[in-house]
């Protein structure tokens, strides 16, 4: 599913815009209550056009249309904002959708294979997929072992093996099958498949307000109706004072004190979210489940395969008496010349991290000897007549004998030295000499200390699950930096764990794929499946990752956590702007009655008319600037909530308060130059 | 200004400050509920009190704990209204006070019960010495004890313990807190002066050769509670610019700090009980903080008095003196009216209506915020409220479910909250607006002071704060009645949906504290905290104001 067409595209913006318009329904706009309050305004100034004294006092009409088109704009930026969000989730859904043809598929009813269309697929039936075919639904592979093109689905043009059994049995209807053939039992009604589920996800179709939206909502619209009691009760006051308040100018106040900028992005802020989620290639079931992630206090991580690569890497040459390290290593390189294992490509990156060359001369023309179940070593056979070996210690240590050579003494401890220290050990060989070790280490991956101490930073603990022996476990944990770990851990101990840390009021994280950790998936608050697990497993998450990368979790989490900040920062932002809206439009209002009013003016705005306008422009076009933030979400690196309060606090509360007097001075200086 | 006014200014304000900690600790201390030291001195009496009134003392929920605040609240209110009504025929009425009118009685019992003592009428002419000495009192203590078994209830819910008992809360804060000092102040009151007696009015001979009558009363233990409850009303009309009501410096300054001592102790008890001394203090500093900008801002406007007068070429060394007491001078009078708006108190010893413009917004702007301190346990409750917005806003910007305590902030305590925000600026501008256009003929000053003057009252009754700004025809059917609906909505409403907040959050799971938590102990959520309370509370009233104090200060 990554994205092919570019963030903002042309079509992406005329369909917004068409958008833009149609959402002016009030029926559709009663949904957003501050935008709703915008639109009674604006119907309020359109009806004064026509009517000038509908409220008994005539306005001024051109001041009147201003404050009009001012306020349909407002309106239609904050749609295009809501829009712009939606689109691109539909265009992702439509491109989805093109995949997702009828299909013909072949149903085995008892010895007979008919031909049906797959909408007429039920849950349980059993078809027949074979080479060049599409999967007609999502479903279980039973019978037979395929390898299936699921690009459709994860962008990822490598194809991936299918089989009956085990943890890659699950298979998802629009995916092409490209080798043999497979037997598969349907696990899903028409309407109801994987595909089905994403694209009304992507659609936003099934998009709810998350709970924290919803308490920002309450929020706002508090906000919007004590400033309307403001708004409306103050004609009554000035009229008091004889001084006698226009409807637009009224209503122009209103619209500038209710938070329009984050009632007008605040849709767009959790579609985006989800979208980045989505672009990210991870599947979140829910909003809720993405603003959990930011939440997140403990992550638990299996080792193989997400804090380690899984394979076993060369770590170090360690020589029997007699030899260097360097030897051991030239030996361990000609021999793995032609191995494209990990663990062979692992000697001759060890080498070359070194320093160090090898004759690779020696290994032309040599005949390879395949590593194999019985001889569990490898090697070649020089054109010189020497044999070279690598292999498990004591498949080496017997090959040597047999040829009449002898034991280095210190070979064993060596041995016993690396495998407790989690490692394991491999013999290099030439005839009867044995020249020493090579260490293989399961390495940690890249970058992942830093990130688990980024994690830390953000307060977030991290366990580490392994089925490895202690010693071995906690080697990897003290390298990779992790809190905790779980070694010789079971599916049930996973469970185990979530529950204690949830008893203590935290909030776990977990990626799995196995059906064994299905149950542990769906205790967890966030659970991410693989989408090459089960289908057991992908029901019980509650975000699929289609690269099925373990180690996205974290950014999920950064993820999560953004959509907040970018709701709280763009809400004290909208809030403080009223600070400098008040000293632009409230000096105006009363300045003809008042002329000592002046001293408000700290602006030195041209005239009331250009102070009002200039506010209400401001207003209306912060929102279009801001929609990109509000896409992008509000810049997040790792660091304590008390340093990370401060600087929001300082760019959208002190910048809230000082950028609308900058920009309304600017208006009003264009202004001035029409007026 | 002399220099000795600002020595009294800062000493008073130090002692005030000094004594807040540990009165706060015993504060805590007299709540909790677990077997403590001070039973051995207080339980003998309380025993009594609980076997007569059938007090189980069982935690409440909290629906009961608030049902319990307003069927008691409204029982004593009707029994108030009764006695005020019928005080003609009751006994201990030597002076002969006629029944009250309905709707002034209805304004009076509602205005006592909850702790505003907005007085439409004047004590030596409007209520018998039975009046004011069971109705008056007995309100004057049971409202300053509600509002602080509320406010400890809520303590108690958001750190997730059961919410108490509210009768065992309410005798706690009479027998622990209320009385013992009442009783002792209220001696020391005589001592300075203060006539403590049941005779209602003295003769005496004046210098010209004239009979003069003067009322007198038993003042020395109202003015006790009437200070140490938050409630302010006054034993006659002039309340404490009356020479018996407050006779002189000493006094003046003992009636601030009894004024200070509840709201100012709050937060620490609050931190005591939280278990984190800081999370009080924090909020304690901040409050301060508004607390020595306000008074600054009307001291020297105060003291720069009236331009017009100024024009004259008058001198005017002692600052603005109109309206105010020559025995207590200008800074002690600008102070007693930050104080006494701050601590939503409401005695008064100088003239509200004829502060500068600039000071009446001050004192305005006290009970606009509300958060500055606050009465008897409803400051510390709003204060709370506008923490729990500080803690949303500040939680969502660094990317967590806002937390507070703990606990979090979800979209249930979220609507209490806002519906809360919403009652306060509802229960001022909408009344106000309803007085301006219906009620001009009451208001003394037209312009820009006659609607300060209406906005005043209603702010004053909304902050359950009750001073006057006076210059009002206010002894009226409908300012009788409807500040009596403002202050009765303003004082239980929010108390009910806090509680309601209270026992949501006292039913979540605690979160564990990591280095992604929030901290609401520390000198930024102060900040945020500050931030709030002005743009959530103040930015409310900025039009309105502009049109009032501002007005008129722009325009003198």
């Amino acid at each position: 599913m990554k994205s092919k067409s570019s963030m903002m595209s042309r079509d992406l913006i005329s369909k917004a815009l068409q958008q833009s318009v149609i959402k002016l329904n009030p029926k559709l706009m009663a949904r957003n209550p501050v935008m709703f309050v915008v639109e009674v305004g604006l119907i309020i100034s359109l009806l004064l056009i026509f009517v000038p004294n509908a409220f008994g006092e005539s306005v001024s009409t051109g001041f009147n249309i201003a404050v009009a088109i001012i306020l349909l704009f407002t309106i239609l930026f904050a749609n295009f904002a809501e829009a712009l969000a939606e689109g691109r989730g539909k265009a992702q859904a439509d491109s989805m959708k093109n995949t997702q043809k009828e299909i013909i598929a072949n149903r085995i009813e008892g010895e007979q294979i008919v031909a049906v269309s797959s909408t007429q697929l039920r849950k349980g039936d059993i078809v027949k997929v074979v080479q060049g075919e599409m999967i007609p639904g999502d479903g279980e592979v039973i019978k037979g072992l395929a390898s299936v093109d699921e690009s459709a689905i994860t962008g990822e043009s490598a194809p991936v093996i299918k089989e009956a059994g085990g943890d890659f049995s699950s298979v998802t209807g629009g995916t092409m099958v490209i080798s043999d053939e497979i037997i598969i039992r349907i696990t899903s009604d028409p309407g109801e498949s994987f595909m089905d589920r994403m694209i009304s996800l992507v659609e936003g179709a099934e998009r709810q307000k998350t709970p924290n939206e919803i308490a920002l909502n309450t929020v706002l619209i508090s906000l919007t109706i004590i400033f309307l009691m403001v708004v409306v009760t103050l004609p009554f006051m000035a009229s008091y004072l004889n001084i006698v308040l226009s409807v637009p100018v009224l209503i122009a106040l209103l619209v500038c004190l209710i938070p329009t900028t984050i009632g007008g992005l605040l849709s767009a802020i959790g579609i985006a979210g989800m979208d980045r989620v989505t672009r990210f290639n991870v599947l979140a079931m829910s909003g809720k489940a993405v603003e959990a992630s930011g939440d997140i206090n403990t992550i638990i991580l299996d080792k193989t395969g997400t804090i380690t690569y899984g394979n076993r890497m060369a770590s170090e040459f360690v020589p029997t008496e007699g030899h260097s390290p360097q030897e051991v290593g030239e030996w361990a390189a000609v021999s793995s010349a032609f191995d494209e294992t990990p663990e062979g490509r692992s000697v001759l990156e060890l080498m070359k991290k070194q320093n160090w060359e090898y004759p690779q001369s020696l290994s032309e023309g040599a005949e390879i000897i395949e590593f194999r179940a019985e001889t569990r070593m490898s090697g070649l056979d020089l054109t010189d007549g020497r044999k070279v070996r690598k292999g498990a210690v004591d498949a080496i240590r017997k090959w040597v004998v047999s040829q009449g050579g002898t034991i280095p003494d210190n070979l064993q401890a060596n041995n016993d030295a690396i495998a407790s220290a989690g490692g394991t050990p491999l013999a290099v060989a030439v005839d009867q000499e044995i020249y020493g070790l090579i260490y293989l280490k399961d390495t940690v991956k890249a970058g992942m200390k830093e990130r688990f101490e980024q994690m830390r930073s953000m307060g977030i603990k991290t366990i580490m699950c392994t089925g490895d022996n202690p010693l071995t476990a906690a080697t990897i944990a003290r390298e990779a930096g992790v809190d905790d770990y779980i070694a010789e851990s079971t599916p049930e101990d996973k469970i185990a764990v979530i529950r204690r840390e949830q008893a203590e009021g935290k909030l776990v994280a977990m990626t799995g794929d196995g059906t064994n950790d299905a149950p542990a998936l769906a205790q967890a608050d966030v659970g991410i499946a693989m989408n090459s697990g089960t289908v057991a497993a992908k029901e019980a998450a509650n975000m699929i990752d289609l690269d099925s990368d373990p180690s996205k979790i974290i950014e999920v989490v950064a993820i999560g956590k953004q959509l907040l900040m970018t709701r709280g920062s763009l809400t004290t932002f909208s809030i403080a702007n009223d600070i400098a809206k008040y000293f632009a439009i409230i000096p105006a209002m009363f300045m003809v009655a008042i002329p000592q009013m002046q001293v408000l003016n700290i602006m030195n705005l041209h005239s009331p008319m250009s102070a009002i306008l200039s506010a209400l422009i401001f207003n209306a076009i912060i929102i279009p600037i801001l929609i990109p933030l509000a896409m992008k979400g509000v810049a997040y690196k790792p660091m304590s909530s008390t340093k990370l309060l401060r600087r929001n606090l300082f760019i959208y509360g002190f910048g809230g308060v000082v950028v609308p007097f900058v920009g309304i001075k600017c208006i009003d200086l264009i202004m001035q130059t029409f007026l | 200004m002399s220099i000795f006014s600002y020595i009294g200014i800062a000493v008073t304000f130090i002692i005030a400050l000094i004594i807040a900690r540990p009165t706060g600790h015993y504060i805590a201390h007299a709540f909790d509920n677990t077997p403590n030291r001070l039973d051995r001195w207080f339980h003998p009496i309380e025993k009594w009190i609980y076997k007569f009134g059938g007090i189980k003392g069982e935690n409440q929920t909290w629906k009961q704990y608030a049902g319990a605040v307003l069927i008691s609240n409204t029982v004593i209110l009707l029994i108030a209204y009764a006695i005020f009504r019928l005080q003609h025929v009751l006994p201990l009425n030597p002076a002969g006070i006629t029944n009250m009118s309905p709707d002034l009685a209805f304004n009076t019992a509602i205005s006592f019960m909850t702790n505003t003592n907005l007085q439409h009428y004047s004590g030596e002419s409007g209520l018998s010495l039975f009046s004011q000495m069971t109705a008056i009192i007995f309100m004057m203590f049971v409202s300053p004890a509600t509002g602080i078994a509320v406010a400890i209830a809520f303590i108690r819910g958001i750190t997730g313990k059961p919410l108490g008992n509210f009768f065992t809360d309410l005798v706690r804060a009479i027998t622990r807190i209320l009385l013992p000092l009442t009783f002792i102040m209220a001696l020391v009151f005589v001592g300075l002066g203060m006539p403590q007696t049941l005779h209602t009015v003295v003769t005496a001979q004046t210098l010209q050769g004239t009979e003069q009558q003067i009322g007198v009363g038993p003042i020395g233990s109202f003015l006790a509670i009437k200070e140490l409850g938050n409630n302010g009303g006054g034993y006659f009309g002039a309340n404490s610019a009356h020479p018996f009501e407050n006779p002189g410096g000493f006094s003046n300054m003992l009636q601030m700090l009894m004024m200070l001592l509840v709201p100012m102790s709050l937060p620490f008890t609050y931190g005591k009980m939280v278990g984190n001394s800081k999370q009080g203090r924090v909020l304690f500093v901040s409050m301060v903080m508004m607390f020595v900008v306000m008074l600054s801002v009307s001291l020297a406007s105060e003291y720069q008095g009236n331009p017009l007068i100024n024009q004259l070429g008058i001198q005017h060394n002692a600052g603005s003196m109109e309206g105010k007491e020559v025995r207590l001078g200008e800074a002690q009078s600008s102070f007693y009216s930050v104080v006494t708006t701050a601590s939503e108190t409401g005695a008064v010893n100088n003239m509200h209506d004829t502060l500068t413009p600039l000071g009446g917004l001050i004192a305005l702007g006290n009970m606009m915020l509300n958060t500055v301190f606050g009465g008897s346990g409803v400051g510390l409750l709003n204060i709370l409220m506008y923490a729990i917005i500080a803690v949303f806003l500040s939680g969502l910007m660094v990317g967590r479910t806002p937390e507070f305590l703990g606990r979090k902030i979800e979209g249930k305590e979220m609507k209490l909250i806002a519906v809360t925000l919403l009652i306060q600026p509802l229960l001022v501008l909408a009344p106000t607006a309803i007085a301006l256009m219906t009620q001009a003929d009451t208001i003394s000053n037209p312009g820009y002071h006659g609607l300060t003057q209406a906005l005043y009252e209603f702010t004053s009754s909304a902050a359950n704060n009750g001073s006057g700004f006076e210059g009002l025809g206010d002894n009226t059917p409908f300012w009788n009645i409807m500040t009596g609906v403002v202050m009765f909505i303003s004082r239980y409403f929010s108390m009910v949906t806090l509680l309601a907040v209270a026992g949501s959050l006292m039913a979540k799971k605690p979160v564990p504290e990591t280095s992604g938590t929030l901290r609401t102990d520390q000198a930024l959520f102060g900040g945020m905290f500050i931030i709030s309370v002005i743009l959530v509370g103040a930015l409310t009233f900025f039009p309105v104001v502009v049109l009032g104090p501002i007005a008129e200060m722009l325009t003198l």
